[in-house]
């Protein structure tokens, strides 16, 4: 079976045409002949602008109504969307869903971490390691739990549908071979580790490029209540050959300021994710393999389901699942990345934890599910679709809501869909019990055709004006729609299968129908020492936070100088912050992420929040067009800087960053 | 235009793309060329974006010399890219004034390892005296070449670098020009961007990265524990 980008079914004979179509647009581009009137002159064009070719040229199926130059060069034209052709269309649900395996810890390392970066080895770090300095016996120097991995450049399929060549990708590898996304960690409270991370890409050379990625790393633990060192500052990065021993603390926030000496309970963390954080090329290092999970444990979500909330067991029924979108070049097969692109990029090929559309086996129970949203630039609207292929309608099936930014909410919430953008998290609980023997589908049902986001927003959702888009005149049926119909385009965006077993077997997790308690929502209603404004915003083309763009400072190794690093604003340690982001930049969304701390959204436009997924503690937050979002914060323990950033990762690229520091005594700048 | 007859265009809607006219454009010579062996993911890659996104048209520089923007400008180099109009009064004197100051950053490394381009929006308008008179202006140093070309030419290069909007009506406007600074290394496949109007010093240290692949990030202090 073979589409065009309107997902609608063309013959063979036309696919074929469009993949060469493709190659001539580009040799037509290449020899500077794609002005209509170079064509004209040349007899290629009609007077109404057709090419005079019967076939071939323009990537479109014949026929099509609408806009869109299709010999247009250079990068997507994000409102003509004709103008992308088409990744090679693998055969879904022939892979299983790979499952990471957990990462493998050492006994030692060698040399042994040291408080200081240990430069002779080849280590890169900021600054020395904070947590030993507040508390040797609690955080040595050398803990208990040590791991050692190494970033490298590795060749894999991502589908087995031959169809698509193997890819050549980053990854990460724990001495068990590299993979992407990498092993999963599996971290508890209590228990503080050093992950020394070495960067073993390839030195850029032009024959192991493969057409994107900067082989210099700085990897973020996102959602993190990390020092600064450990943080993998954007600014931060280093070369193939150096290493950075990260000292993870996996301690809770207060632990040394509101609620010593443990930390506030109610600000533990479950899914987190690590990424490459690069700056300016962190889009390109995440599409190209460099994600993973962390999932952090304590004595209530145990990952064991007869202790503490009873959650289903980690890892058998407790599954993470890292989405990502993603483009192949019609012709070769390669994976490739639009490196000119300045809004956002969109793929046709849907991933789940680096397979093309895989399958699950699962049986009759309930199940945890981690949900991240990898990027680069998509949003998602999860359903629960059943009953494809059979008699009668698709079927649209509950679940439980159970995770914000992978953080327990007070109470599970039934649902009928989840919406995540990218860097987001939301854990949930599917119950197959009652669906023995049927299969299941996770599908993204959110429309949504360019990087601006996903279009037209639901208004039922957020209180907005939801049918302007700078790309209005599309029309067309499936572009009006915020949430597209089940099954829509004979299921193209079905991303994972799940086929229950017949067989029913004993459950010992928590029913989440009987509404039990996790944690409680910390308390917003300390007063802020004082209430910040972040306007997002698009200056020429330029993203730009209060009119301002990312900048590391000046590096100590370019022209001699010493480094000029240069903060935005001081937080000042242990105190209250609200921030409050606007949104100016018309039609676009935001998923902003701060890091070091968590927030709670206290408003969108003077609101309270209504969506359950505005209700928990968060880590980005989706500003969505002419939004203000008025956001609660404690900034504890830790010093040193750390970003706030769009995390639509192109945009991130693309200078809409700013990098601030928390010190001892804050700074009173109101728009920073 | 490029020698190419209508004959040779009508072959290529034939459905045959003709690798060897390809890679000839492209500038990439061996393997690629040869239709018998298999070019590398590499080479692929590397012509892919040539005829993406770097078109190899005819501009002339503030000298009057005709160049080929691919062969001659970008191809083999590292590089820093921008647009502007000589009679812009808004954002190009920022982002000029600030590259005059990055050239300076950059010191001795421009025209020897890091060649700046510097691209009119306004062909019709910025003609060769136009451009050299602009450059003169702001006191441009060697290796900081300011181009012109035919008007078509120019906006294919502005759309392979994606200094486009989505918007067809914003995207027309020239006051609200990408003020963005594309850097690159054409060989190793290498290219961000960063903001025209960010400090010149941060822009600096980001075209500076195309060369100095082997060294650590500005948030580094040189001092451990410092």
């Amino acid at each position: 079976m073979y589409y065009n980008v309107y997902g609608e079914k063309v013959s063979k004979r036309r696919f074929k045409e469009m993949c060469d179509a493709a190659k001539n647009r580009r040799e037509l581009i290449a020899a500077g002949l794609t002005s209509r009137r170079d064509l004209f002159k040349m007899g290629l064009l009609t007077a109404g602008g057709m090419l005079v070719a019967k076939s071939g040229l323009s990537a479109r199926a014949q026929g099509q109504s609408g806009g869109g130059n299709n010999t247009s060069p250079g990068t997507q034209q994000l409102c003509q969307v004709g103008n992308q052709a088409q990744s090679p269309q693998t055969k879904p649900f022939i892979d299983p869903l790979p499952i990471m395996p957990l990462t493998r810890r050492v006994s030692s390392l060698s040399p042994a971490p040291t408080l200081n970066p240990n430069v002779g080895a080849g280590e890169v770090r900021a600054a020395a390691f904070q947590a030993p300095q507040i508390d040797s016996s609690r955080f040595p120097i050398v803990p208990g739990t040590l791991y050692e991995v190494f970033q490298r450049q590795f060749t894999t399929r991502q589908s087995s549908d031959t169809i698509l060549p193997p890819q050549t990708i980053w990854g990460f590898d724990d001495g068990s071979g590299p993979r992407s996304p990498g092993p999963t960690y599996r971290a508890f409270y209590g228990r503080p580790q050093i992950v020394r991370n070495h960067n073993a890409l390839p030195a850029t050379t032009q024959v192991n490029n493969t057409g994107f990625g900067m082989p210099q790393v700085t990897t973020h633990l996102h959602n993190a209540h990390n020092p600064s060192e450990a943080d993998g500052n954007p600014c931060d990065f280093y070369p193939s050959g150096k290493f950075c021993d990260q000292y993870y603390p996996n301690v809770l926030a207060g632990f040394n300021s509101t609620n010593t000496p443990d930390g506030d309970i109610n600000e533990s963390l479950a899914t987190l994710w690590y990424h490459d954080h690069r700056v300016d090329f962190t889009s390109q290092n995440t599409y190209k393999g460099l994600v993973g999970f962390y999932c952090l444990f304590n004595n209530l979500d145990t990952g064991d389901d007869e202790s503490g909330f009873r959650l289903p067991d980690f890892p058998q029924h407790d599954i993470p699942l890292a989405f990502a979108d993603k483009v192949y070049d019609p012709t070769s097969g390669q994976l490739v990345f639009d490196l000119f692109n300045l809004d956002g990029i969109l793929g046709d090929s849907f991933l789940v934890n680096g397979k093309i559309r895989p399958f699950l086996n699962v049986e009759p129970r309930r199940y945890r599910f981690r949900m991240l949203d990898t990027g680069p630039s998509r949003f998602y609207e999860f359903f629960l679709t059943g009953n494809i292929g059979g008699a009668g309608n698709p079927t649209t099936n509950s679940f439980w809501l159970i995770g914000t930014d992978g953080n327990l909410i007070p109470n599970p919430i039934q649902v009928q869909s989840v919406r995540i953008g990218p860097a987001e998290r939301v854990d949930v609980i599917i119950d197959f019990s009652k669906f023995a023997g049927k299969t299941l589908y996770l599908e993204n049902r959110l429309n949504q055709i360019n990087g601006q986001g996903p279009v037209p927003l639901d208004s039922q959702l957020f209180p907005q004006n939801g049918t302007q888009t700078e790309c209005a005149n599309l029309g067309g049926p499936g572009n009006t729609d915020a949430i597209l119909p089940a099954n829509f385009n004979n299921g193209q965006n079905l991303i994972l299968q799940f086929r229950v077993s017949g067989t029913a077997v004993t459950d010992n997790s928590v029913d989440p129908a009987t509404n039990p308690t996790f944690y409680q929502l910390p308390s917003t209603h300390a007063d802020p020492r004082i209430v910040r404004t972040f306007k997002f915003d698009r200056l020429n083309g330029q993203w730009s936070i209060n009119g301002q763009f990312m900048d590391c400072g000046y590096g100590n190794g370019g022209r001699g100088g010493e480094s000029t690093e240069t903060f935005r604003f001081a937080v000042q340690q242990n105190s209250v912050e609200q921030w409050l982001l606007t949104n100016l930049t018309g039609d676009w969304t935001h998923p902003v992420h701060i890091h070091l701390e968590e927030h709670q959204i206290l408003s969108r436009n003077r609101s309270a929040p209504t969506v359950p997924a505005d209700q928990g503690r968060k880590d980005v937050t989706q500003l969505h067009p002419n939004e203000r979002v008025q956001l609660f914060f404690r900034f504890r323990d830790w010093l040193g800087k750390y970003p706030i950033h769009c995390h639509n990762v192109v945009h991130e690229d693309h200078a809409m960053m700013a990098i601030w520091h928390v010190v001892p005594q804050g700074d009173n700048i109101l728009v920073p | 235009m490029a020698d190419l007859t209508r004959r040779k265009l009508l072959s290529w809607t034939a459905l045959t793309p003709l690798a060897g006219a390809t890679a000839a454009v492209a500038g990439t010579k061996g393997k690629a060329s040869v239709q018998s062996s298999q070019p590398t993911v590499s080479e692929l890659a590397r012509q892919r974006i040539q005829q993406l996104h770097l078109p190899n048209v005819p501009l002339f520089t503030h000298e009057g010399k005709r160049v080929m923007f691919y062969d001659d400008l970008v191809k083999n180099k590292a590089v820093s890219l921008n647009f502007f109009f000589a009679k812009c009064d808004e954002i190009c004197p920022l982002v000029t004034a600030n590259l005059v100051k990055v050239q300076k950053l950059l010191g001795a490394d421009v025209g020897t390892k890091i060649f700046m381009y510097s691209l009119t929006l306004k062909p019709e308008e910025d003609d060769v005296a136009a451009i050299r008179h602009y450059r003169e202006m702001f006191h441009a140093k060697p290796g900081w070449t300011f181009l012109t070309g035919k008007p078509s030419d120019m906006e294919l290069i502005r759309k392979g670098i994606g200094f486009t909007y989505p918007d067809p009506a914003i995207d027309k406007d020239k006051t609200q020009h990408i003020g963005n600074v594309r850097y690159g290394n054409e060989p190793l496949m290498l290219w961000g961007a960063c903001p025209g109007m960010a400090k010149p010093s941060f822009v600096a240290e980001s075209i500076s990265w195309m060369i100095h692949l082997d060294r650590p990030g500005p948030g580094i202090k040189s001092e451990p524990g410092a």
